[in-house]
């Protein structure tokens, strides 16, 4: 019996992701009395990042074809290999690729599946786990009945840390891609964390005026090293790129800062955001009620207040 | 080209969430239900954008009580020819899935489109287990759609960008925001849609794996604590200190 754990490797490198969902998968293993195993596919710049990260033993499927992400492909492997292991619990991340490849293996294993957790199951009395329902209103507990159980977990739900054995890598170099799928290109911005990931994010709306004006929103997330988010309407008249926009159309997070400026909090807007842990709102308009969510709010002109914030952030760096 | 769209009911953004029984069911009482907006904006639309292109027909399926007719009947009217309803309460994503994949195995579908997710469970699990049942590809998040012949070109929404990818063949796919531009039903579709077909089947019986036992409300925030402007010293220090985030 294991905890079984599918890693993602963009571009072939390991995120953060991968240590959160090694060391939730490995927690999950402890609790059970079993191995922790990992599957790894396609080409990897190195392991050191992972290595420690929890695990017993990493299967890499090492063919470049595995590179190109073909959700049927990559269901196969982790079904053969949870088979081989016998995963009694597979977990994904909650990623676009993740989730494609959870329902997969859901049907493959016969297992129930609870997608988007944030918490450690409980086992006593049947496999309890938790989730965010309705937009962040509300948290459902589940219940999986079937022996084989399949969740995919929410970023930055636990906070990594490293054991002290070190991952056995199983390498299988012979096991290839038959897909017939072809990828022609895969953009994505590279050097900064991507939104769901991110433990800082700031985040911008229409108060912002234009899209000229977001140098000091860049200064701020820069000073911080977050990421930045915005809210819907800058991204439909194309103030900001889409994969920015945050919400119930957009992406869910649930960092541990969420700084807002010039977003008026609407409920939708919030439905993306309001798992955030801490929440900083700037806006000029008193009554805005992104005020009501808020843990800090600054009722001022964001022009005024972000640089000030910026400045803070360097005069503390420079003290600590 | 024969398209099925699956369609699903969610209570509206902004309806008020409480629980019954033990906290253990959702409280329907009150609540205004919509079709998925993922549903009807983007998966709906395109496949009729695609049938009005190309040609062929589509079928919009539900699984659900009869009181999901309201929603039906909407997707009928914004231009879907025909539409099926499973006659189950879907308790969990795979039994929902088998249920709609048992159905698209009955007709000759060329795509299958789904919403990117239910925007009461979050779930996004359901377009994946289609695709299994089916033995076909799964594109999700699925922000662009178009035809080359008989090739697809999908883009799909990843984290920090997109990736575009070409498919023969039939697939099923999940639908993001930019798939399509909302329409809404004209008084001649709503018409129309009293006399289109709408079958109900009713399905075997299937057990749930996953189901949820209890309901909480988040912990209610202990209130915004107001700074000064010009005294960001202070929110940096609260950030580090009390927060601990910083
Ligand atoms: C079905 C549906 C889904 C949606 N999904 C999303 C979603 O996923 N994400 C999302 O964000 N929205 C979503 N929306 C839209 C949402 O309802 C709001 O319209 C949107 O979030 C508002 O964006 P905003 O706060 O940037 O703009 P506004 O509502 O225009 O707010 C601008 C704010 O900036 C403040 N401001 C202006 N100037 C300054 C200044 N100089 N200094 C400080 N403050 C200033 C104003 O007081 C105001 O509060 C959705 C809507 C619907 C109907
Ligand atoms: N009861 C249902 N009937 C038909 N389609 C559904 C149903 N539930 C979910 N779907 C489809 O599956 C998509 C994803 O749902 P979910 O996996 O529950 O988030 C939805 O956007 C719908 O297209």
């Amino acid at each position: 019996m294991s905890v079984l754990v599918y890693i993602e490797n963009p571009k072939g490198n390991f995120k953060k992701a991968a240590n959160e969902l090694i060391f939730f998968g490995r927690s999950v293993a402890d609790k059970m009395n079993v191995e922790c195993h990992a599957v790894v596919l396609g080409s990897v710049s190195s392991f050191d990042a992972i290595q420690n990260a929890g695990a017993h033993k990493i299967h890499h499927f090492s063919d470049n074809s595995f590179d190109a992400f073909d959700s049927q492909q990559v269901a196969k492997i982790v079904d053969t290999a949870a088979n081989a292991v016998g995963a009694k619990v597979i977990v994904v991340g909650h990623t676009a690729n993740g989730k494609s490849i959870l329902g997969r293996v859901a049907v493959r294993q016969n297992a129930g599946s609870v997608s988007g957790v944030n918490t450690m199951p409980t086992l006593d009395g049947g496999f309890k786990i938790k989730k965010g329902v309705f937009s962040g209103k509300a948290t459902a507990e589940f219940e999986i009945k079937s022996d084989v159980k399949v969740l995919s977990l929410m970023g930055n739900s636990f906070q990594a840390s490293d054991f002290d054995n070190t991952a056995e890598i199983v390498t299988d170099s012979s096991t290839n891609s038959d897909s017939s799928v072809t990828i022609t290109d895969l953009s994505t911005v590279e050097g900064t964390v991507p939104l769901p990931e991110a433990e800082l994010v700031v985040s911008a709306g229409r108060g912002m005026k234009g899209p000229e004006n977001w140098g000091i929103i860049d200064e701020l997330a820069n000073e911080l090293g977050a990421t930045t988010a915005c809210s819907r309407p800058v991204a439909d008249i194309g103030w900001r790129p889409h994969h920015e926009h945050v919400g119930q159309t957009g992406v869910a997070i649930r960092p541990n800062l969420y700084i807002a400026a010039g977003i008026s909090g609407a409920i939708q807007h919030l439905a993306g955001v309001n798992q955030s842990k801490t929440i900083v709102v700037i806006n000029k308009d008193p009554e805005a009620p992104f005020f009501k969510a808020a843990d800090y709010g600054i009722c001022a002109d964001l022009f005024d207040v972000v640089p000030k914030i910026t400045e803070a952030l360097k005069k503390y760096k420079a003290n600590n | 080209m024969n398209l099925l769209v699956c369609i699903s009911k969610t209570p509206e953004t902004t309806a008020k969430i409480g629980f019954t029984d033990g906290d253990s069911k959702f409280n329907e009482e009150g609540v205004q239900f919509i079709m998925n907006p993922y549903d009807e904006w983007y998966a709906l639309v395109r496949a009729i954008e695609l049938k009005e292109s190309v040609g062929g027909k589509v079928v919009a399926i539900n699984v659900g009580p009869a009181s999901n007719d309201v929603v039906i009947r909407k997707a009928l009217a914004i231009g879907a020819d025909e539409a099926v309803r499973i006659n189950a309460e879907p308790q969990s994503a795979m039994t929902t899935a088998k249920y709609i994949a048992d159905y698209a195995k009955s007709g000759d579908f060329d795509i299958v489109f789904l919403g990117k997710e239910t925007i009461d469970y979050n779930g996004s699990e359901v377009g994946s287990m289609v695709a299994e049942y089916l033995d076909l590809p799964f594109f999700s998040y699925v922000s662009k759609l178009e035809m080359d012949g008989s090739k697809a070109i999908v883009t799909r929404d990843v984290e920090g960008g997109q990736e575009t990818a070409e498919y023969t063949g039939a697939f099923v796919l999940s639908a993001a925001k930019g798939l399509a531009e909302q329409r809404i039903p004209n008084m001649r579709g709503i018409m129309m849609a009293k006399r289109k077909p709408l079958n109900v089947i009713e399905p075997s019986a299937t057990e749930d794996l996953s189901v949820v036992v209890k309901y909480e409300l988040p912990e209610a925030k202990s209130g915004v604590k107001m700074l000064d402007a010009d005294d960001m010293d202070e929110l940096v220090r609260l950030l580090h200190e009390e927060a601990k985030v910083i």
